[in-house]
């Protein structure tokens, strides 16, 4: 016989758990919930930007025969917003509309032909205002307020300054200024807006399917805008088609969707399309950047002085925390010392942005690789070389307070330096066969694994898994963190078969219904990894110990002579011992099916400081870090650029799953760069233009460069097993590391976002119409129709 | 108006009335229930909705319905034999061509036609099959990787 040895997943290339649902197509999504009698649902939406609402006259509409119930903003006066300062959002417009497509009532009937009818029979009376397009418009003196609690329509200002930056640039032999503009991003995950409501008129209940990443966010909104006992609310997360960021807060969607549910009395199934999930948004605003950095002539930075303005559009959203990153996560990369931040979040007649991947940090990492790039090359450093400058040491505070306890950094700079034969090829590269130029860039970047403190303050744990173990010897993990196809429930699985020895196929994970799994913050700011998989972990070492008394009570020996190997259990080398099913009859004489509960919190030290307003924000309890070469060949007769490669170093503390942890660097990666050469949203007076994937340009297989990954392994002393993020904090870099590698291939350096054909061609032109090697060295800002911004 | 719509769907005969206007898409997915086909996109933008019909990929969101009369239709749910997972499914389960899963039946019917018409394909031949196709997750590394390694099964006497 073999002798038993304790099974392990954590390190492998784990395929994941739901896997197989996903590939036969048995995998439900909201809008596969498809059931007789469900009513339809549809949403009428503004098309002014900006305008009071006189009068929303529903009656027409509700003489069609087989309309079932039409709501407004009469129907509810609550707001909802994830943030609880900034709750200014009603599901259904109230007094004024403040963007073009803002939901102004929603239509439940029999189906969807009668429900789009009714929508043309609503008459929307209103009185149309000044509307602002852009940051600059908006904070124009004497400009209309868009929201009557938020003067000269500034969402938040931020301003700090710690250290000196008079006396770092004073210490600096070169000081350099940049501008930049990043265009406004959407996620445009592939599953549109959905929700179904159910609504139990007999016994006051609630039931919600929604595609949402947070569950318990919609929770507590259906809740605050339906008026209702939470208790009385159940959410059900199916399958979720990937999410980005604009999931982590409550929708409208699925608000109205609970909204006409109830007035109908019935079920209502609201599947949205392409173009209102485009407008629903709560993607990456448009952001100007001015940043001006200091540097010695051996490359370290003495001083930072950023300013940023992003278009928040017309609601409050995730806006305050947005623009407190920018500011906060300038740190916890380098070390830096005298930086000043001024940022400014701003309201306008757009939809409202959210939390876009990285979110808050990728714009300015943007900035500030490209502007250390092109000092580097002024002071005929290296560019690797002036990162080396910088590094932190770990384990330290930042000058703002944030702990950073592991620091993989260096680690990554060294990989990618190597594989990408850095060395060797930089400024070395020949032109193609076919006279095409090219050329070599690197950037790094850095993510959280989790807001230290979350949104919702309420004194319970951070994160709290239950595991399930009854008669049939199953093991069953209860949890509510929701996998949006970044894998949370394949590391869940993992994490609890390997503490107890156990191949994974012993373990089973139940998610996503409120009425079963405990509640759970949710899948934003990569969180779950590192806090449910530390629940996890307690939750299975809780389990293991009952296992454990329950064999030493059968073996007649004391627990700590017990040895577990998953599925047997002895006391001592020579004993036959139980199996892992004898064991658990014994444990069940006890109490019966058996449930332990497993909990995470994370430590006050990683809370940040008060050192300024909002000074808490970019605590985490450990940081990702990523480095990246890309190598490009641009085309000098069309300008179009071409991504030959990536070579990319993540690291995450520890790879729990090697092929999850590939698949989410490369996909972030790539999610960077359709931010950084094609995608791009668009308004014609604040109408989308870009509401279609054709429009809103995503990379095809065909415009995609392979894509290597370095996993880098810097265990974290709190992460468990040792592991952080490793899905958001690689995007950045890449955005940088392009225009780095343009500007090394044709000598134009870009600092408007995205880099369009268009517009590297435009700024060729420039060149070679002012045959001036000089104007190669200025930036380019040919963004058409945009205004140069000036924010002096 | 309605027409009499006669197919063999998944390899089924199977007779329906459907309305002249009504898209391939929502009769798979709305009359017969089969869901696994996916809506992405208001219209030929993204490839979620991609079947087979008589072998060849199709957008089934700008395909009528009663445009097939008389022809084979093979969505997500015909592929795997036995229980067991066709050698396309395989490789997008083994290695992570898909993360959410919502492109996965139309990258996995694009796969699969092409498979059924070409064994061997080059990386430029899968590229070119796929590139019709959006996937918001994996960057499409790991889907070309899928697909190479589906042939190999396939090349082992797997069913694509």
């Amino acid at each position: 016989m073999n002798e038993v040895v304790p099974a392990h997943s954590i390190g492998a290339y784990v395929p994941m758990v739901d896997g197989p649902d996903k590939v036969s197509g048995r995998a439900k999504y909201t809008a596969d919930l498809i059931g007789p009698g469900l009513l339809a649902g549809r949403i009428l939406r503004s098309p002014y930007s900006h305008a009071e609402i006189i009068d929303v006259d529903v009656s027409a509409a509700l003489r069609l025969p087989g309309v079932k119930a039409i709501v407004t903003g009469a129907d509810c006066d609550k707001t909802f917003g994830v943030l609880p300062i900034a709750r200014s959002e009603y599901p259904l417009a109230r007094d004024k509309v403040r963007y073009r497509g803002e939901p102004v009532a929603g239509v439940a009937a029999i189906d969807d032909a009668t429900a789009k009818r009714a929508l043309g029979l609503i008459k929307l009376k209103v009185k149309e205002l000044p509307a602002y397009y852009t940051s600059k418009q908006a904070l124009t003196a004497g400009a209309n307020i868009i929201h009557a609690h938020r003067p000269n329509n500034v969402e938040r200002d931020v301003l700090f300054e710690l250290g000196s930056v008079e006396q770092g640039f004073r210490e600096a032999d070169l000081v350099r200024e940049g501008n930049y503009d990043c265009a406004e991003v959407c996620q445009n995950q592939m599953e549109m807006h959905a929700a179904l409501a159910e609504y139990d008129a007999v016994r006051e209940r609630m039931t919600v399917y929604a595609s949402t990443q947070v569950p318990y966010y919609v929770h507590l909104m259906l809740a605050q805008i339906l008026d209702m006992d939470m208790s009385r609310i159940r959410v059900v997360k199916p399958h979720v088609g990937g999410g980005f960021g604009c999931r982590t807060e409550a929708l409208n969607v699925e608000l109205i969707a609970a909204l006409l549910a109830r007035k109908a009395g019935g079920n209502v199934r609201l599947v949205t399309t392409r173009e209102e999930t485009f407008i629903t948004h709560r993607g990456r605003p448009q952001t100007d950047i001015r940043l001006k950095l200091g540097m010695r002539k051996d490359g370290k930075i003495t001083a930072v002085e950023c300013e940023c303005y992003q278009r928040g559009g017309a609601h409050s959203g995730y806006g305050i925390v947005t623009i407190l990153y920018s500011g906060s996560m300038l740190y916890a990369i380098y070390d830096l010392h005298n930086v000043k931040y001024l940022g400014k979040r701003v309201l306008t007649n757009t939809p409202p942005c959210g939390a876009f991947r990285g979110h808050g940090t990728v714009d300015i990492r943007f900035a500030f690789e490209s502007l250390l790039d092109e000092m580097a090359s002024e002071l005929k450093l290296d560019q690797v070389a002036v990162r080396r400058a910088n590094y932190l040491t770990a384990p330290t505070f930042t000058d703002n307070d944030l702990m950073v306890n592991s620091y993989g950094l260096p680690q990554c700079v060294d990989w990618v330096e190597q594989a990408s034969g850095w060395r060797a090829r930089k400024g070395k590269l020949p032109r193609s066969n076919g006279g095409l130029r090219k050329g070599l860039g690197f950037a790094c970047s850095h993510y959280i694994s989790g807001a230290s403190k979350p949104v919702n303050w309420t004194g319970e744990p951070h994160a709290t898994v239950k595991i399930k173990l009854d008669f049939d010897g199953s093991i069953v993990v209860l949890s509510g963190a929701a996998d949006i196809g970044q894998g949370s429930s394949t590391i869940l699985v993992q994490t609890v078969a390997e503490v107890l020895g156990l191949d994974i196929s012993r373990v089973r994970i139940v998610t996503g219904d409120s009425e079963v799994v405990p509640k759970d913050n949710g899948s934003y700011s990569s969180r779950v990894t590192f806090m449910v998989g530390n629940a996890a972990i307690d939750a299975a070492q809780n389990l293991k110990r009952v296992l454990v008394e329950a064999a030493a009570r059968k073996l007649e020996a004391k627990p700590e002579e017990i040895e577990c190997l998953g599925e047997l259990y002895r006391a001592g080398a020579q004993d036959k011992g139980l199996t892992f099913t004898e064991v658990v009859i014994e444990a069940l004489k006890d109490s019966g099916t058996i449930t332990v509960t497993g909990n995470y919190s994370t430590i006050p030290e990683s809370h940040g400081g008060k050192k300024y307003r909002g000074a808490a924000i970019g605590g985490t309890m450990g940081y990702s870090y990523s480095a990246q070469v890309v190598e490009v060949s641009v085309d000098e007769e069309t300008g179009v650029v071409n991504v030959e490669k990536v070579w990319v170093a993540h690291d995450c503390g520890k790879a729990l799953n090697r092929l999850t942890v590939e698949g989410q660097v490369q996909g972030s990666v790539w999610m960077g760069m359709g931010q950084a050469m094609s995608e791009e949203t668009g308004y014609h007076e604040g109408l989308l233009v870009t509401g279609n994937m054709l429009d809103y340009r995503v990379p095809t297989i065909q415009d995609s460069p392979p894509i290597e990954v370095g996993i880098i392994e810097r265990n974290d002393p709190h992460g468990p097993f040792g592991a952080k993020e490793a899905g958001e904090g690689s995007l950045a870099a890449f955005l940088p590391a392009l225009t780095n590698a343009i500007a090394d291939a044709i000598g134009v350096r870009f600092n408007t976002l995205p880099v369009t054909p268009d517009r590297v061609f435009a700024a060729l032109e420039k060149r070679r119409r002012a045959g001036n090697a000089d104007a190669a060295q200025a930036n380019i800002r040919d963004k058409p129709g945009n205004d140069e911004a000036d924010w002096a | 108006m309605a027409r009499i719509l006669e197919l063999v769907l998944n390899s089924r005969r199977r007779v329906d009335a459907v309305p002249d206007n009504l898209l391939l898409l929502d009769y798979l997915r709305e009359v017969v229930g089969l869901t696994g086909t996916k809506t992405g996109c208001d219209g030929g933008e993204c490839g979620a909705c991609t079947v087979l019909v008589d072998d060849g990929p199709r957008l089934s969101c700008l395909t009528l319905a009663g445009s097939v009369n008389g022809q084979r239709v093979d969505t997500v749910e015909s592929l795997g034999h036995d229980g067991r997972l066709s050698a396309v499914q395989r490789g997008f389960h083994e290695k992570l061509g898909s993360q959410c899963g919502y492109c996965t039946p139309g990258f996995i019917m694009a796969s699969a036609g092409l498979l059924r018409r070409n064994p061997r394909p080059s990386e430029d031949e899968i590229r070119a099959a796929l590139g019709s196709n959006i996937c918001r997750c994996t960057g499409y590394v790991k889907i070309i990787e899928a697909v190479k390694y589906a042939a190999e099964l396939h090349a082992g006497g797997v069913a694509p």
